[in-house]
């Protein structure tokens, strides 16, 4: 090498400062091929989405002698609501007809204890996983996670035996504490994975403090740990409400929930399919769990990835 | 997904509650059985659920799959009567047909469409939040709702296939409901409209998840994108692809509440599924050992999918 | 403030002119002119958030910038493609393909680009001799120790026969050990291969050692670029000043002050004569300025040569083997000096001082200029 660095020499900045050429940033079309193709994949792809949501409400909001001359995807010339009054109060489910409503307040009842119950026990699980391990501790939690692959199937009918043992088959109750015990593999870790997340000292801390088991739980872990509470209450909210298998299963009819009554309204074999009136249901019992959804935004996102494992 | 994340142990409070009234003689070491009992009381019903519910359950279900168990379970051991009965059903035969056909499809429909999706997300593109909130807000309905409005769309006689006749094309045929042979994939439509959202999301955060300094080095190297994607993301992205694979796979077995609601099982018997064959045997023909039997076929095929899986994940790590 | 001290040589390798970058509201970069020439190493300094390592995507292309334009090989090369500039570059996180062998790592870009079969042999045969990892070529990153990553990941760099090298911070994931022998080698690199390279690092030990010439940066403008001797001897700014040196240089405060026809830095009831100082500018009495002075740049004891005697009572001594490092107390403000190793003083002892004002720093208290 040649030169050496120390020798520099001040030269006046703008000697050859106007060379020609590209300068800046590259100037880009705004409808380049790549944005046409990357912004028509994904608005295909949402409208492929979106379709279902949109022919529900348009053919809810259509009379039946419209649905039968025109199409699915066209908007109703003349709105009415009349197919949402009838599904909510007057549809008929084989035995009665008081619409989708009964089924609405049976869900409200089994959700509301089955979400409160199942978040309470897998929170003091997950806490006493985390923080006070003991012995075959982590063999109990092994089953319980594997459990949560086993098809629901398998463990149905020992399921009506117990729950019929315990005199509280086909009641809410029994219905209640069937979700409580399937909602407690995904809520356990997702509640162990989080108090393990945070900083042990704080416990360390709390234990040197003289405080015990329960005294750390709510005065130190619950306070710190709203969001997962919320992720948590968002999955059971959804995943409770969008039930089917075991409300058809540990209910009786007078006791289903809205997502048994609603297919038994539009599955019904008898009468006149009012398809409308098909479609005010399914958004009504869709509502909830979309309602939840838009609300919650990434949370949601959140609480779904935990609960994948749900399948 | 980390299922088991571990934490260094070292939560053994003995330390701290050791006696320090007398200092010389040392502390008694209190009953083992009496160490942590608050954490051992709250743990009860994990513990219950965990060996009665779940292990109780699964073996009971298993032992009765061999008993000749009619409307009431009876222990009456038939050997292996009720699997050769059950590989003798065309009905069963079908519904492992349909499973695998759409086990099969839908797993590579999931992985390709929710992939496909996340790469689009992840060029940096603007409405991100929109597109993320359509594409996932059919994951929050019931399978009931999708299989209701699905079947209301796949309808021949007012859905898709009307709506396209009228356009001029009077012999087009699409009724995927009503059609023995295609009935299966009428069920895919659905479930692929309510599950890529899922696949889609965990595949964008498996993208998130990868080093910047791995797209700069493949620009500088000069790779295009698409090879970029094919040769050094996607290898990366192994172990996102598996979990999403366990996770498609175990719903794709139980499958259920969606071919209740689309179609009943029907035509006949064409779309019917091993989880509703499980159900209609256990409730409403009163053949309980049939049903055991079937539904432990159904753990088996869980069990193949998972076994390796779980050993694959945790088999060589030990965990804390 | 920049001291762009640029050089006019015809051998400029890479060039940058009226460089501006900015996010939205906010300016990484900002008018930023810079000269590297043909074969020299030059390190971009500076603390995280600089702007340091924004500038170096820009010159490897991975950013565009908002305005300027930017030269490579008296190419101008601001629309190209990284792939397309001539340059190769090592990254933090070595960024190696993971399900790739070693030598997979190196050729990938090669064969993308087509480059003939025994072409590609013959370059990932030479890079491996350089950098000795032969054995390597068939293992796969995760069997790699840190430092036989990062070597893959300068080979990478090196198979693409380019002229200019970039590292991104590349020893900062390595632990200390490590680091200092890779620092030999990258050197050793740059001394047989004589390419020209840009070096992003906040480590200044790395910059002082390594470098042709330092930019200093600050807030996305550079601050002084010159070699190490003179940014270290000759700092143009406080905040260059400031930053480079370990412990970090004494700084005084008081006033310029004449007398007796000589100029002294007055500080309180304490005067340092100024006699030997290398002003740039006029030193006027009654300005208020800042005195810098290394701390091994202030004598002690039997150390004092004659001139000026200050006195210093110790506060605080913190032997580290080699060095001794005396805190001390003077006019009412903290001072660091380095001696040897083996002398020792009590907290509290009083220690005679000497000042090698060739040596010393002086800035404006307000500008923070040097004068």
């Amino acid at each position: 090498m040649d030169k050496s660095p120390i020798l520099t020499v001040v030269q006046p900045a703008a000697v050859d400062r106007l060379r020609a050429g590209p300068q800046g940033k590259r100037p880009r079309p705004a409808i380049s091929g790549r944005n046409v193709m990357l912004y028509g994949a994904l608005g295909l792809a949402a409208l492929y989405y979106l379709l279902p949501l949109y022919v529900m409400v348009v053919t809810s909001l259509k009379g039946m002698p419209e649905i039968r001359l025109g199409n699915i995807f066209s908007p109703p010339m003349e709105i009415t609501f009349e197919p949402w009054v009838k599904a909510w109060a007057e549809a008929c489910t084989g035995l009665n007809c008081d619409g989708l409503s009964r089924g609405f307040w049976n869900s409200v009842k089994i959700m509301v204890p089955s979400v409160i119950l199942s978040i309470a026990i897998a929170s003091v699980n997950g806490y006493a996983l985390a923080n006070w391990r003991f012995k075959g501790a982590d063999l109990f939690f092994t089953i319980l996670i594997v459990g949560a692959f086993i098809p629901y199937q398998v463990m149905i009918y020992p399921l009506v035996i117990v729950l019929r043992e315990l005199g509280i088959y086909g009641t809410l109750s029994g219905l209640i504490l069937v979700h409580s015990i399937f909602g407690m593999p995904i809520l356990t870790l997702l509640f162990r994975n989080y108090f393990v997340s945070l900083p042990e000292e704080l416990f360390k801390a709390a234990r040197i403090d003289g405080a015990g088991f329960w005294q750390i739980y709510f005065r130190i872990m619950l306070p710190m740990s709203l969001p997962i509470f919320v992720v948590a209450m968002i999955l059971q909210v959804t995943g409770i409400w969008n039930d089917f298998l075991f409300g058809v299963v540990f209910t009786r009819p007078e006791n289903y929930p809205m997502t048994v009554q609603l297919n038994n309204i539009v599955n019904s074999v008898q009468g006149v399919k009012e398809y409308n009136v098909n479609m005010a249901a399914t958004l009504l019992s869709g509502a909830v769990p979309l309602i939840v959804y838009f609300v919650s935004g990434r949370l949601f996102v959140r609480g779904i990835a935990a609960g994948a494992v749900k399948g | 997904m980390t299922v088991f994340s571990t934490k260094p142990p070292g939560t053994s409070p003995s330390a701290v509650t050791s006696s320090t009234a007398r200092p010389k003689t040392r502390a008694r070491r209190p009953n083992r059985l009496f160490r942590n009992l608050s954490a051992k009381i709250a743990s009860i019903p994990m513990v219950l659920t965990a060996v009665v519910i779940f292990l109780g359950g699964t073996v009971w279900t298993v032992v009765y799959s061999f008993t000749n168990s009619k409307l009431l379970p009876r222990l009456t051991f038939v050997g292996f009567d009720q699997y050769e009965r059950l590989w003798a059903t065309p009905r069963w035969l079908v519904s492992i047909q349909n499973l695998a056909t759409y086990g099969i499809l839908s797993l590579i429909f999931s992985l390709v469409i929710g992939f496909l999706l996340a790469a689009l997300m992840d060029q940096k593109i603007r409405f991100e939040d929109t597109f993320r909130t359509i594409f996932l807000y059919p994951f929050a309905l019931s399978f009931i709702v999708t299989g209701l409005v699905w079947q209301w769309i796949l309808n021949p006689e007012f859905g898709v296939q009307s709506v396209v006749r009228s356009l001029g094309w009077t012999s087009f045929t699409f009724d995927p409901l009503y059609n023995e042979d295609i009935v299966i994939y009428g069920i895919l439509i659905a479930a692929l409209w309510q599950g890529t959202g899922l696949v889609m999301c965990l595949m964008l955060a498996g993208l998130r998840g990868i080093d910047e300094d791995i797209w700069k080095a493949a620009r500088v190297d000069g790779i295009p994108m698409w090879r970029t994607y094919l040769f050094i993301i996607i290898p990366m992205m192994r172990p996102v692809f598996v979990t999403t694979l366990v996770i498609i796979a175990s719903g794709i077995v139980r499958i259920y509440d969606l071919v209740v609601a689309q179609t009943s099982g029907g035509p006949g018997i064409a779309s019917d599924v091993p989880a509703k064959y499980v159900y209609d045997y256990m409730f409403f023909a009163q053949n309980l050992g049939q049903g055991f039997a079937a539904s432990t076929m159904m753990l088996l095929a869980v069990a193949i999918v998972i076994v390796p899986w779980a050993y694959l994940e945790f088999g060589g790590r030990k965990r804390g | 403030m920049i001291h762009d001290n640029t050089s006019f040589r015809t051998d400029t390798s890479v060039s940058i002119r009226d460089l501006s970058l900015s996010f939205g509201a906010v300016t990484v970069l900002e008018n930023l002119n810079l000269d590297i020439h043909d074969g020299e190493f030059l390190v971009l300094l500076g603390s995280s958030g600089c702007g340091k390592s924004t500038l170096l995507n820009c010159i490897a292309g991975l950013l565009e910038p908002t305005e300027g334009q930017i030269f490579i090989k008296d190419r101008n090369v601001t629309w190209e493609e990284p792939k397309d500039r001539g340059i190769g570059m090592v990254f933090q996180s070595y960024a190696l393909y993971p399900q790739m062998t070693v030598e997979k790592n190196l050729s990938f870009g090669l064969r993308v680009a087509g480059v003939p079969r025994e072409e590609i042999d013959k370059r990932v045969a030479r890079t491996a001799g350089i950098l000795q990892i032969e054995p390597l070529l068939k293992r796969k990153p995760a069997e790699l120790s840190g430092g036989q990553r990062q070597r893959v990941a300068i080979g990478r760099a090196l198979v693409r026969d380019v002229d200019v090298f970039l590292f991104d911070e590349p020893l900062s994931n390595l632990d200390a050990k490590l680091r200092a022998e890779l620092r030999v080698e990258i050197k050793r690199l740059h001394q047989a291969l004589k390419n020209t390279m840009i070096y992003v690092t906040h480590d200044q030990i790395e910059a002082l050692t390594l470098a042709d010439r330092i930019a200093i940066m600050k807030s996305g403008v550079i601050q002084q670029l010159d070699d190490p001797i003179t940014i270290y001897n000759r700092p143009n700014n406080l905040f260059v000043a400031g930053f480079i040196g370990s412990p970090s240089m004494n700084f005084l405060s008081g006033e310029l002050a004449e007398e007796g026809g000589r100029i002294v830095f007055k500080t309180g009831e304490t005067r340092f004569s100024l006699d030997g100082y290398g002003h740039a500018q006029p030193l006027t009495p009654g300005r208020k300025v800042i005195l810098g002075l290394r701390p091994e740049h202030i004598k002690v004891d039997h150390d004092v040569a004659g001139g000026e005697v200050h006195e210093a009572v110790v506060d605080i001594e913190e032997p580290m083997g080699a060095d001794n490092l005396l805190w001390l107390k003077y006019a009412g403000q903290t001072m660091s000096v380095r001696i040897g190793g083996e002398r020792r003083y009590k907290p509290g002892s009083t220690v005679k001082l000497g000042c090698d004002m060739t040596m010393a720093s002086v800035f404006d208290a307000e500008t923070e200029e040097r004068l």
